[in-house]
């Protein structure tokens, strides 16, 4: 049986005081020995920071997911462990994207994946966080020259 | 990061576009003409929304303009989070309970059953609500429209499906409201739903609209899904069997999330 899917709809402007908690965006606790920083910006077609939109990092295993808000410079951040795998799974939501989108952060050190080698090379760097004082920063550009790859999964 | 708008035509084009509909001056009737332009565009098989869509203004530049790059999900993209009972308090699932007095406005059940594209009830997960007020004001400290913030009603809610896959929520009917996306925009009746599957890649965020409402026609955001049985999905039913005699009325709304990429264990099926 194969069923119609419901369509995705915007979370819209209004989405925080309903599906940000707090600590939700820390995957462990910051104390813990190997916790690490995931963190970006998020931007519109113009290279203006989107100040309204929702993250999603997996990174699979226990303690695996987390939520967070861009601030009113586009930023976000996680706390987390190293992903299970070679890359964090990474969804974006935001007021004016009409349904979510699925991308993928590699850690530097997985530049190399296959999957990265099947992109025009001047999209790959895209999918690849970059090591900082901070931890790992991943940038997330939802439109232009420097657009980050976006997934389409095949049942979706 | 510096500003690159200007640069391309594109961009020269929507900040012109935008430039104009910040201070909402297009009419409903120019709105009108392109969500007609849109529609007279749609192909077969087109039922999710289509991200670049002139009519919802904010969309303008924040659409992807390259194709999504296919993948088969790998690792951690077959994995979902899982929230347990000891994640929730059963109140949350009746948003008309969580204050000291109980909300103003039309008191109602929604309930439904969240399927996967194979017809598979999603068992145990969790559904995620939130809304406006009965007059149309969201409890969110950037929300300007000038109608009464009900302090006995905060508009969110959260529950796990149970072994069915069914969800339920109390709570009150919400209100249209304005918005800016163009001179006298109003928004139809909505709740905003939150849904996870069995794996990352069934992840939905949408809005469940209610039967009959006169500005569906108008609203860009509604018919951003321009396949008319798809966004029809997103309309509820009113169901007298779920209206409660003396106490609410009822509404029904499914869910279906695209297929599950894994295998189906047993238990799934």
């Amino acid at each position: 049986m194969s069923l119609a899917p419901t369509p995705g709809q915007t979370v819209g402007p209004f989405f925080s005081f309903a599906m940000v908690r707090d600590g939700c965006a820390d995957l462990v606790s910051p104390a813990h020995p190997d916790a690490i920083v995931l963190h970006g910006q998020v931007y519109d077609g113009a290279g203006e920071p989107v100040p309204d939109a929702l993250v999603e990092l997996t990174r699979g295993g226990d303690d695996g997911w987390g939520r967070a808000a861009t601030d009113d410079e586009g930023r976000y951040a996680f706390t987390t462990l190293s992903p299970v795998g070679s890359f964090f799974a990474i969804t974006v939501f935001a007021r004016g994207l009409l349904d979510r989108l699925f991308t993928r952060a590699y850690l530097p050190d997985a530049a190399d994946d296959p999957f990265l080698g099947e992109l025009a090379e001047d999209r790959q760097s895209t999918l690849v966080a970059r090591a900082d004082e901070r931890g790992y920063a991943f940038d997330i550009r939802l439109q232009g020259d420097d657009e980050t790859v976006f997934l389409a999964f095949p049942r979706d | 990061m510096g500003r690159r708008a200007g640069g391309t035509p594109y961009l020269r084009r929507v900040t012109n576009l935008l430039s104009s509909s910040d201070a909402a001056v297009s009419a409903q009737s120019e709105v009108d003409a392109e969500i007609a332009a849109a529609a007279a565009s749609a192909v077969v098989g087109e039922p999710q929304p289509r991200l670049d869509y002139p009519p919802y203004r904010s969309s303008l530049l924040r659409h992807p303009t390259k194709d999504l790059q296919p993948a088969n999900p790998e690792g951690i993209e077959l994995w979902s989070p899982v929230f347990g009972e000891q994640d929730l308090d059963p109140v949350e699932a009746d948003l008309t309970v969580q204050h000291s007095g109980e909300p103003l406005g039309e008191r109602m059940k929604v309930t439904g059953r969240v399927l996967d594209g194979d017809g598979r009830p999603v068992r145990h997960q969790l559904v995620e609500v939130w809304q406006a007020n009965a007059g149309g004001r969201y409890r969110h400290e950037k929300d300007q429209h000038p109608a009464p913030i009900d302090p006995n009603f905060s508009g969110v809610g959260r529950c796990l499906t149970d072994g069915e896959g069914r969800y339920a929520f109390t709570t009150i009917k919400p209100g249209p409201y304005p918005w800016r996306n163009h001179r006298n925009a109003w928004r139809p009746a909505h709740i905003h739903f939150s849904l996870f599957g069995t794996d990352l890649t069934q992840r939905l965020v949408t809005q469940m609209y209610f039967p009959g409402d006169p500005l569906f026609s108008l609203d860009p955001i509604y018919q951003s899904i321009l396949d008319p049985n798809a966004r029809e999905r997103l309309v509820a039913a009113y169901d007298h069997d779920v209206t409660e005699a003396e106490w609410c009325t009822g509404y029904r709304w499914d869910i279906v999330l695209t297929g599950s990429q894994r295998t189906p264990l047993e238990e799934d099926t």
